[in-house]
């Protein structure tokens, strides 16, 4: 049975797919089968972070109408054979998602992948919700920054509520990753420091991804920052939060940003 | 009291923090789990309030969520001047 993690925030554009990209890569990369469902219907951008967009025939939708079976709407990663994505749709509207039809698709992914991620979409609608309801573990992208804090407590408390586990009365594992994290802003107090969030919303942290330019760079791409730079700052970030969801335990640090120059000869050479 | 704080401190970081555990502190006793704690909170500013002048502004409403345990914290700031027994408006 796989573990099914959804990554969550409440607020938009902190980096849910982006992190969602990235740890699905790194997990994948550490030899287990992972299958991303982009739960965003109408809005999808996994196919595009994944640099897969080109290649999406069915979706998430289709699947649960019976349009499609489950193994012809995923789509197998091109440079990872064990990382796969669920698109979600782009045309239909978003109650094409119905709870009686997530459970079914993300049953079936459980028993054929060691990992099964959603990508929530913003807010916390039915969506968000879907994209909730059956994970074991939850991580919460959350920018060091008020709005998002306030987004994030909110998914906390939703996570407490509406997921399957906490009907059971049991609770989902909860995580906070921090990205876009500028280390010389909250050094300088002008920025929320990692303490103060965490001391906030109460939940064990699971990484610092530092702001950096490599991971619009690995958008730009269409790949995950983990597979695009491997060395740089963020990417060394995801897959020291990917181990840490695998149980090990490693020191939390925040990875420094090499020189921009070398940065440039050895990312451009990745590419 | 609060202009005190300004002067103490600019750092925009620790202004963030301020507005956000106050923020939360509200919020979760709004839309958290236990509705009863938020009833409990305006009954007993309710209950006060008939005795004692209470400005709403002066009072400080805290509220921490446990597993298992939720803790609800009041403080009311009653000036030494406020005449007890007689009941006041309150517009809670």
């Amino acid at each position: 049975m796989a573990r099914v993690m959804v990554v969550t925030s409440g607020k938009g554009g902190v980096g849910k797919t982006t992190s969602t990209a990235a740890l699905g890569a790194a997990l994948a990369q550490s030899g287990q089968t992972v299958a991303m469902v982009d739960f965003d219907v109408g809005l999808r951008n996994l196919d595009l972070v994944m640099g897969a967009e080109r290649r999406v025939v069915f979706d998430l939708i289709n699947v649960i109408q019976g349009q499609a079976k489950l193994a012809q709407a995923l789509i197998r990663d091109k440079r990872l054979d064990n990382l796969f994505l669920l698109p979600a749709s782009q045309t239909r509207d978003k109650d094409a998602l119905t709870a009686a039809g997530v459970t079914k698709v993300i049953h079936e992914l459980s028993s054929n992948f060691d990992w099964v991620i959603c990508d929530s979409p913003a807010g916390i609608g039915k969506g968000a919700v879907f994209a909730m309801q059956h994970a074991d573990i939850a991580v919460v992208v959350t920018n060091p920054e008020i709005s998002s804090v306030r987004d994030s407590d909110r998914i906390i408390g939703l996570l407490d509520a509406k997921t399957e586990k906490a009907k059971k009365g049991q609770s989902v594992e909860k995580y906070l990753l921090i990205s876009r994290y500028d280390e010389a802003r909250a050094s300088s107090g002008d920025m929320l420091e990692i303490d103060d969030i965490l001391e906030i919303l109460s939940i064990p942290l699971l990484g610092v991804v530092p702001e950096s330019q490599e991971v619009l760079r690995a958008s730009n791409f269409g790949s995950p920052v983990t597979v695009c730079s491997p060395k740089s700052a963020p990417a060394q970030a995801y897959n020291a939060a990917a181990r840490r969801l695998n149980g090990e335990v490693i020191e939390l640090t925040i990875p420094k940003e090499r020189t921009r120059l070398l940065g440039r000869i050895f990312g451009g050479r990745a590419a | 009291m609060k202009w005190l704080r300004l002067f103490k401190r600019e750092n925009p970081s620790d202004v963030a923090k301020d507005r956000i555990r106050i923020l939360l502190a509200h919020e979760r006793s709004v839309t958290g789990s236990s509705n009863l704690v938020a009833l409990l909170r305006n009954e007993i500013l309710l209950a006060v309030a008939k005795y004692i002048p209470v400005d709403l502004e002066q009072v400080d409403v805290n509220m921490q969520r446990g597993e298992l345990l939720s803790t609800l914290q009041i403080d009311i700031q009653i000036p030494v001047s406020a005449k007890s027994r007689e009941p006041a408006a309150c517009d809670a």
